[in-house]
């Protein structure tokens, strides 16, 4: 008899994309961001990222073999989370920040969950809470930038202000390029937009949440955060803090955001609403990382009261 | 400067930013069109996927005639419904267009002997569903001599409305875009029930096929001349052929065409490309801007969609009296090298057809019959080509592409692209953890199975493989 041939189940074709492709670009998109840090901040800045991704990886592979389960750190997932975390961190933070941050991050936040697409906070962002309301002193001590921080050497405290907290005079060009104080990869915007630029081309994300969420701060900010209303600065309010690195790359994780399409505006726009009320009348100066993890745990409401209108039931489609 | 720049920025951008919100609010609440769709654009319905269309291998080629090899297969199932029955014995002699199988049952057709010779066994034989289904056998003698009772029928303009139905049932004309369909039925629509529309589909949206294109171009006289027998046949106001917008030349080449220019009730149009196009509740939503109501079928919304080939099939059967005995079938994909595009005769077998182009080139990973989105894999070449195959097309390990899944990530790719408007992502979770009360809230009867979450997801997951056996499963329950 003749060799038979493999059979399975339509469709034979499939995109060239999967989950390891998605999560390299979106690596890639972070890159600028983060040679952005390291370049206002010094090598430092490579040191807390490369301990980070290094242990968000191997507790992830650990907890893979403590479970006797396949390892899931092909799919680069664990990359992207360490790199967002070390991101989200003050450049002058001791190198064990990191660690503890990954560990929380990848056992507790993800794995306990399920793994990826099973969490329901951003992993980053969760760790990054965690770190911040446990050891708050060095969490948000931010250092000017061109520190020029060098690896292994616990920096003196020349700490600034978040222009956020409203201490610190800034020019905007310095906002848009990232010659302020403040996270690692939160601070060049113009790093983060080429990231955007990129991830967009490639079709990982789509432009629903960060026009959503960037134009509501926008929006917001421009009513009420200046004297009376309709004239608030809105140009600082949204080039200044996390927005950007937010909007981009927190709010756009798969699996803690609505999938449905008007789920994407509903989740932007509430991301927007909570940065803003925390940012004006908030005891924080910086609101965005509570707002988006507020809105992560409102995302599978979101997603059922979003659902698309069934086919058939529209009736007459406008043109 | 940069502070004066920033000034013009921060002070008119509210401004412009409320305007254009404004606009396209008002524009799509109000005066019923949307800003965001330019009207440049060609109609489409939403969702869908963009497969590499790999047309450009046979879209240029001519049809050629396939020769029939010595042993054709013609088995009773070769159309959606119930299969036919056998009116012939073994040693008898038949001719080209000879009723071999019989319509039984109210959905089934009729079958005909595509070449002259003896009946040598009637048995079970493989079948493109993958079992074995009961088959007549025909020896092929090289004569084609045509059966005494085959004779024109005259032009569709002389004939009635019943006459037209009745030629179509005896031919035995399924859709052949794939699903097979009988076309009779579909042409004699429930009581109550007006058909204003016919939508001549020449979508094809799958990848790879050329064989409605081809039809369009070459025999652009008997489509037109099928339209105005459709036209007649359900009493339609209007009857409009559609092509992608990949096929734009050939719409063009109807609208040359005198009997298209003579008779008013033909149009054509043009819709976007994009998979699944074809599908007839999107090719419905896009031409007509009228969506098909749930588990309900075009004639609810008064149109009927028939495919490119069996509208020319149609003619044919009334201008010679020919029954459906040939289509046009494309070979192809990355494991054959002479990529053609056949008119083969009903019953010969695939391997036949794959040494006519001389064999296989490379390995192949899989060998389908239809499109790579819905075709059907087949196990062996040794399975006839029926009349719902619209290409034989072999693909390599490159084609096919490697299958490593991991976890759902939740990226939402799967509802961007589902063209019925479902969640498979959602359906997919409760499917694996089977719940039939949250499915059928998930509308998973409403799925056309056509592989656009399974193509699109990066996880490589298969969420239609796993609403297709919830469906099944569902289905068993109820009965």
């Amino acid at each position: 008899m003749e060799k038979m041939l493999r059979v399975g189940a339509a469709p034979h074709i499939f995109t060239k994309d999967s989950t390891a492709v998605i999560m390299q670009d979106v690596v890639i998109a972070l890159l600028p961001a983060l040679a952005a840090g390291v370049y206002f901040f010094g090598y430092r800045a490579a040191l807390l990222a490369i301990i980070s991704i290094a242990s968000a990886v191997a507790f992830e592979h650990l907890w893979n073999v403590a479970f006797k389960k396949p390892t899931t750190v092909y799919d680069f997932s664990a990359v992207v989370s360490g790199l967002l975390l070390a991101l989200n961190l003050p450049p002058t933070v001791p190198v064990w920040i990191p660690v503890v941050g990954s560990f929380f991050m990848i056992i507790i936040v993800k794995m306990c969950f399920g793994g990826m697409g099973q969490n329901f906070l951003n992993p980053a962002l969760g760790a990054r809470a965690f770190l911040v309301v446990s050891w708050p002193s060095i969490m948000t001590s931010y250092v000017n930038s061109g520190a020029k921080l060098i690896p292994f050497l616990l920096p003196d405290a020349v700490t600034s202000a978040t222009p956020l907290s409203g201490e610190a005079a800034t020019r905007y060009i310095d906002l848009f390029i990232g010659n302020i104080g403040g996270c690692i990869g939160e601070t060049s915007k113009i790093a983060l937009l080429i990231g955007l630029a990129y991830l967009l081309i490639r079709k990982v994300i789509t432009w629903r949440i960060p026009v959503a969420f960037v134009g509501t701060v926008a929006a917001l900010s421009w009513v009420f955060a200046g004297d009376g209303y309709f004239n608030g600065d809105w140009l600082f309010h949204i080039l200044s803090g996390g927005l950007f690195l937010g909007a981009f790359f927190m709010a756009t994780d798969y699996s803690t955001t609505p999938v449905t399409k008007n789920g994407a505006f509903v989740f932007g726009i509430g991301c927007g609403v909570l940065t803003v009320i925390i940012r004006l009348i908030g005891g924080y100066p910086e609101g965005v990382s509570y707002s988006i993890l507020l809105m992560n745990v409102a995302s599978p409401l979101i997603e059922k009261a979003t659902a698309p209108k069934r086919f058939g039931k529209a009736g007459f489609k406008s043109a | 400067m940069a502070s004066i720049l920033y000034e013009v920025v921060r002070l008119t951008c509210p401004q412009v930013g409320i305007c254009v919100s404004l606009l396209i609010f008002v524009g799509r609440k109000a005066m019923g069109i949307s800003l965001l769709h330019l009207p440049l654009r060609f109609p489409t319905f939403t969702g869908g996927v963009h497969p590499d269309d790999n047309k450009r291998h046979t879209a240029h080629l001519k049809i050629e005639e396939l020769s029939a090899p010595k042993k054709m297969i013609f088995p009773t199932l070769q159309n959606a419904g119930a299969p036919g029955e056998v009116v012939v014995e073994v040693g008898d002699s038949v001719k080209v267009g000879q009723l071999l199988i019989k319509q039984c049952g109210i959905i089934s057709a009729n079958h005909h002997c595509s070449v002259s010779g003896t009946v040598i066994a009637i048995e079970p034989h493989l079948h493109p569903c993958g079992s074995h289904v009961k088959s007549v056998i025909v020896e092929n003698d090289e004569k084609y001599e045509v059966f005494r009772n085959i004779k024109p029928l005259g032009h569709p303009e002389n004939l009635t409305k019943e006459e037209i139905i009745k030629a179509v049932s005896n031919a035995g004309i399924v859709g052949m875009g794939g699903a097979a369909f009988p076309t009779h039925i579909k042409l004699s629509p429930p009581s109550g029930k007006k058909i204003n529309h016919i939508i001549i589909n020449g979508a094809e949206c799958e990848p790879f096929l050329t064989s409605d294109y081809r039809v369009m171009l070459e025999d652009t006289d008997e489509l037109l001349i099928g339209c105005g027998a459709l036209l007649k046949a359900v009493d339609a106001s209007e009857c409009i052929i559609v092509a992608e917008s990949n096929k734009k030349d050939a719409i063009a080449k109807i609208k040359q065409n005198p009997i298209y220019q003579k008779n008013e009730k033909i149009k054509t149009a043009i819709v976007k490309t994009k998979y699944p196009q074809g599908g007839e509740k999107q090719l419905l939503s896009a031409v007509l801007k009228k969506e098909v109501p749930p588990g309900g079928l075009p004639a609810d919304i008064g149109a009927v969609v028939v495919n490119i080939d069996t509208c020319a099939a149609v003619a044919r059967s009334i201008t010679t009296g020919m029954p459906l005995i040939t289509r046009v079938v494309t070979v192809s994909g990355g494991a054959v090298a002479n990529k053609r595009n056949f008119k083969v005769r009903i019953g010969t077998p695939v391997a036949d057809a794959i040494n006519a182009v001389g064999g296989f080139t490379a390995e192949p990973a899989k060998i389908l019959l239809g499109g790579p989105m819905m075709g059907v894999a087949i196990h062996s070449t040794d399975i006839p080509v029926t009349k719902g195959v619209g290409a034989i097309l072999a693909l390599t390990e490159k084609d096919v592409g490697i299958k490593v899944t991991t976890n759902c990530t939740q990226c939402g790719k799967c509802v961007d692209v589902c063209p019925m408007n479902l969640m498979p992502t959602i359906i997919d979770r409760y499917c694996e953890n089977f719940d039939a009360e949250m499915l059928e809230k998930l509308n998973i009867a409403d799925c056309i199975e056509c592989g656009s979450c399974t193509f699109i997801c990066p996880a490589r997951r298969d969420p239609l493989q796993r609403i297709r056996t919830a469906k099944k499963k569902i289905n068993a329950f109820k009965k």
